[in-house]
């Protein structure tokens, strides 16, 4: 089973050289750590930032530099600043490659619900709703179960909806798996230690297997 | 033209009870903190606050959310305000959250004299009930229109006494396209400068857009979640 560095490093492998990537807030921003050397990215980050670094050093943050998650960042040599639209004209326009983002319910149509639970919690749907819609490449960084024990890969989310039929790919602590377009979740990989078998109870959803599931190798 | 006012004051001299404002800032960066202040001193109440978030419980829009001064909040995302979460919830204040893109691009849109625009944000889901719905190219896009604000209330870094402005950093975020579309337009800076001082081919907002600026004191400039790492981290 993977923690949340493991599921950062894991999603990690997914990202190409040239790639222009949004991180969400979360695991997903844990993912910068692990992005390898030789891999030529640049992380967009959607208040306005393209390039953005690593946390500043200790005393040398500044308030005028945040990323989405408002966290103190740096921007690298070669970096942009633009305002919301523009950035949110980039996102539409297709610009940035891949999208990882956490999720509270995945559907095995590729619907995603992370925004809102009626009467209980609402954090808004912030970006992810733009990003979701216009997105070709999303990624879903999120645990397999929910805290209740019930699992988050459902026929259908119960949940108040970000985006329908947008979700290509999910990694688990469990598993890394596809959301096939004709619907349903296709297991890739099991996570270190993991079962067939122990997947198969976490997921709600149509799990679909075709032989021998390998080992994730991180 | 001098659009200099003596400051925040005087800057909101004419705002009303249940006038609409939009606010720039992302979380408390680029937040026109010292015009809240004066809102909040100045006790005007019913507002409708267009941002996209509302600060935290003590500091920006969190200040007039505390004191009922909101009457509605549009903005994308609540999170990490314990206070609006719970008005929110109790149904005590009107929220509508639309997603961020939408947010920026309506303002833009206002900025820009366009009555509507077309993002494919938020098909399928709640923010799309009501709304019409057309199709391109075989994609579904919702119509969202531009707002209408009576005032538009951002924070640059620097800015002339033509209006023209400057922002740093991320603190740019909504405060361009803010100043672009209230009808009145009030700008906070940090530095004040003579016209020529800025570079005509760095402007970020035209003066034109901007009708009273001025140059607020000790900014805070808080931060919400301060990340670091050691000097011996790579």
């Amino acid at each position: 089973m993977l923690d949340k560095e493991g599921i950062a490093k894991r999603i990690a492998k997914e990202i190409k050289d040239g790639y222009y990537v949004n991180l969400g807030i979360g695991i997903p921003t844990l993912v910068a750590n692990y992005i390898p050397d030789e891999v030529d990215v640049i992380l967009q980050s959607e208040n306005g930032l393209l390039g953005m670094g690593l946390f500043p050093f200790e005393g040398e943050e500044d308030p005028d530099t945040i990323n989405a998650g408002k966290q103190t960042i740096t921007r690298l040599p070669g970096s942009a600043v633009f305002d919301s639209a523009l950035s949110f004209g980039m996102i539409r326009a297709k610009k940035v490659n891949l999208t990882i983002l956490g999720a509270m319910e995945v559907s095995e149509n590729g619907d995603i619900a992370n925004w809102k639970i009626p009467g209980k919690m609402v954090k808004g749907m912030g970006g992810a709703m733009d990003l979701v819609a216009s997105a070709e490449n999303i990624i879903v960084a999120m645990q397999h179960v929910n805290k209740a024990g019930e699992s988050k890969l459902l026929p259908n989310c119960t949940l108040p909806l970000t985006g329908v039929n947008c979700v290509k790919k999910i990694v688990t602590e469990l598993a890394v798996l596809d959301v096939l377009p004709q619907g349903g979740f296709r297991l890739v990989e099991r996570a270190p230690g993991v079962t067939v078998e122990e997947i198969k109870k976490a997921t709600a959803g149509k799990l679909i297997i075709d032989g021998e599931v390998p080992e994730m190798v991180i | 033209m001098n659009k200099v006012v003596s400051g925040a004051d005087e800057a909101i001299r004419d705002i009303e009870d249940g006038h609409t404002l939009m606010l720039g800032g992302f979380g408390m960066c680029g937040l026109p903190e010292k015009t809240i202040l004066a809102l909040v001193k100045k006790g005007v109440k019913d507002l409708t606050c267009i941002s996209n978030n509302a600060g935290v419980d003590d500091f920006g829009i969190g200040l007039l959310l505390h004191r009922r001064q909101v009457k509605k909040m549009i903005s994308s995302y609540v999170g990490e305000n314990a206070e609006f979460e719970r008005q929110l919830l109790s149904g005590e204040l009107e929220v509508e959250l639309i997603p961020q893109g939408t947010l920026a691009t309506r303002c833009m849109a206002a900025g820009y004299g366009m009555p509507a625009i077309f993002t494919p944000a938020g098909i399928g889901t709640e923010v799309a009930e009501g709304k019409e719905v057309r199709n391109f190219n075989g994609k579904d896009y919702l119509m969202e229109m531009a707002f209408d604000a009576d005032f538009a209330i951002v924070k640059a870094w620097k800015g002339d006494r033509l209006g023209n402005l400057v922002y740093r950093s991320t603190a740019r975020n909504f405060n361009p396209v803010m100043a672009m579309a209230g009808k009145v337009t009030i700008a906070e800076v940090e530095e004040l400068v003579e016209p020529g001082e800025l570079d005509p081919d760095n402007i970020h907002t035209p003066g034109i857009y901007v009708h009273r600026i001025f140059k607020g004191e000790n900014y805070e400039k808080r931060i919400e979640q301060r990340t670091v790492r050691k000097r011996n981290q790579l």
